[in-house]
């Protein structure tokens, strides 16, 4: 088996897989977008779709390819383009969390498990620069990089049938929002008023593979006045440029 | 335009077309007719552009009265259609009269049906399709009492009598084409001769979004990084069970990919039930 990255082959009849070296760390996730990128404005014969992971990136032929083995060769010449450039440019969104108990239905186990008060498991969450590596699982979760070691823990044993739409968890050392209202294994710290996947916004998610999320902590009250500015529309969700 | 109502909803009807594509990268799955060559055909005896949205109906069809004249096609599994009282056949161009009740009865051969509609049903278009998947549409299967839309026909009769030979042979294969998943060299070759050359039966755990196969093998691999997994993806979970991903499927998955479905591949494993025996059969990439 080689282990020379990237490592480009077909994965059945309409999909070419390109794997990089298996990590997970931002500076392989910015090459990827950028190559990604670059793709998706050289490959014009037909309307691809890219998906990135960690570590991947999956280009989806609307069709079966017809012929693979010089569709790997096309973007094998492709990737090894050296005006693959940095085209990618990071927003930072700070998100509203209310971790009050009424919303944060596992703080006391983390508490417990990971000998932290509350006020500590807040301020350690609230504290770090999270990277958006990619949206999957359902439409519109975003997986975030970047949890501090102090919350890393495990799913729950049995998932929850219903978590609700908003929540924030923490799987292993990921940390993410649930968009919608649906079954889920995390461990839920806290809830977040916004909306982040509407099917009728273009695009969907404002938030992005390679864009970074900064959490901070809100009362109830400010929770409950921001769920009534989003629904009278007045609700701005602040981003800017991120600067590394 | 007119209606159809739904006097049952059968098992398991939703209105589907051929995918939500490009939107994967926001965590929205593919959707789309499990066997998109049946729905295909369904639109082709039709006329229909090949993307129109079909009903796909799962083993036990539903009940529905249309309200007004059309043209319908039915494709697919093998069950037991009836226009009134009448027994009508798959891959035939029908034609429907106002307060036509269609049924189904007894299922013969495979699992999901396609009942195609002169100018295509009527359906909420979301992200550029008109598959229903739940946490998009605001409907996920037919329920009883709702109704359905469609373009009222101003046709008399079509002026070729459409019918499609279809070779239904597909609906039985126990054959599945694959082509080698990303994992699969992590296995031992024996482990790799023994996926190639067993039979699975589907598992009881089998929906829209995966089909799993019963008998276990011995996997000592360990979880993968989260990679992108596709329609078609085999996955070998911690339990040694292969899952086969269908249309629903999510984007992203943490087990080994040791097999990727062809196209055709995919359509035949839509139309097993539980029982049903199948086993994969590797293509080598020209």
């Amino acid at each position: 088996m080689s282990h020379e990255y990237p490592q480009i082959k077909p994965m059945g009849d309409k999909a070419i897989l390109i794997d990089f070296e298996p990590k997970i760390n931002e500076n392989l996730l910015e090459k990827l977008l950028n190559i990604k990128e670059f793709i998706e404005n050289e490959l014009v014969k037909e309307k691809v779709e890219i998906i990135n992971t960690y570590c991947s990136l999956l280009i989806i032929y609307p069709n079966t390819i017809e012929n693979l083995y010089n569709e790997v060769l096309t973007i094998k010449a492709l990737i090894s383009n050296p005006n693959i450039g940095k085209n990618i440019s990071p927003n930072i969104f700070n998100i509203p969390v209310c971790y009050d108990e009424e919303f944060g239905l596992d703080l006391v186990h983390i508490s417990k498990d990971k000998n932290l008060k509350i006020s500590e498991i807040i301020e350690i969450h609230t504290i770090p620069i999270y990277t958006v590596y990619f949206i999957g699982f359902l439409p519109g979760f975003l997986y975030l990089g970047g949890l501090d070691k102090k919350l890393k823990i495990s799913r729950k044993e049995t998932p929850r049938l219903k978590v609700e739409k908003g929540a924030v968890g923490i799987g292993e050392n990921q940390t993410g929002i649930y968009p919608k209202t649906s079954p889920g294994g995390w461990q839920i710290v806290g809830n977040s008023p916004l909306i982040f996947f509407d099917k009728n916004n273009e695009p969907p998610s404002v938030i992005l593979p390679g864009d970074k999320v900064k959490f901070y902590s809100i009362s109830k009250k400010e929770y409950l006045d921001i769920s009534e500015e989003i629904k009278c529309g007045n609700f701005q969700l602040k981003s800017e440029k991120y600067h590394g | 335009m007119a209606e159809i109502e739904v006097l049952h909803p059968g098992l398991y009807s939703s209105i589907q077309d051929l995918g939500r594509f490009n939107f994967r990268k926001f965590g929205v799955p593919l959707s789309g007719a499990m066997d998109s060559y049946s729905a295909k055909i369904a639109n082709l005896i039709l006329g229909n552009s090949i993307d129109k949205p079909v009903l796909e109906i799962t083993q036990l069809g539903p009940k529905l009265k249309f309200l007004e004249a059309s043209f319908i096609s039915i494709c697919g599994a093998q069950l037991s259609p009836k226009i009134n009282d009448r027994v009508v056949l798959n891959n035939k161009l029908l034609q429907i009269n106002k307060n036509d009740v269609l049924s189904f009865g007894k299922r013969n051969l495979g699992c999901r049906g396609y009942i195609g509609i002169e100018g295509g049903f009527i359906s909420e278009k979301n992200m550029e399709s008109y598959s229903w998947y739940r946490y998009i549409t605001n409907f996920e299967t037919l329920q009883k009492g709702m109704r359905l839309e469609y373009f009222s026909t101003k046709r008399q009769s079509f002026s070729i009598n459409a019918s499609a030979k279809i070779d239904s042979g597909y609906l039985e294969d126990l054959s599945i084409e694959v082509y080698e998943g990303p994992e699969l060299n992590l296995l031992s070759l024996s482990q790799q001769k023994k996926i190639l050359s067993m039979r699975f039966k589907v598992d009881n755990n089998n929906n829209r979004m995966a089909i799993q196969l019963q008998e276990p093998l011995v996997n000592s691999l360990k979880p993968i990084i989260t990679g992108p997994v596709l329609p078609g993806t085999v996955q070998l979970t911690p339990s040694g069970k292969l899952i086969v991903l269908m249309r629903d499927c999510q984007t992203t998955g943490g087990y080994p990919r040791v097999l990727q479905l062809s196209e055709e591949g995919i359509n035949t494993m839509a139309q097993k039930v539980i029982g049903d025996e199948v086993s994969f059969a590797l293509i080598e990439i020209k």
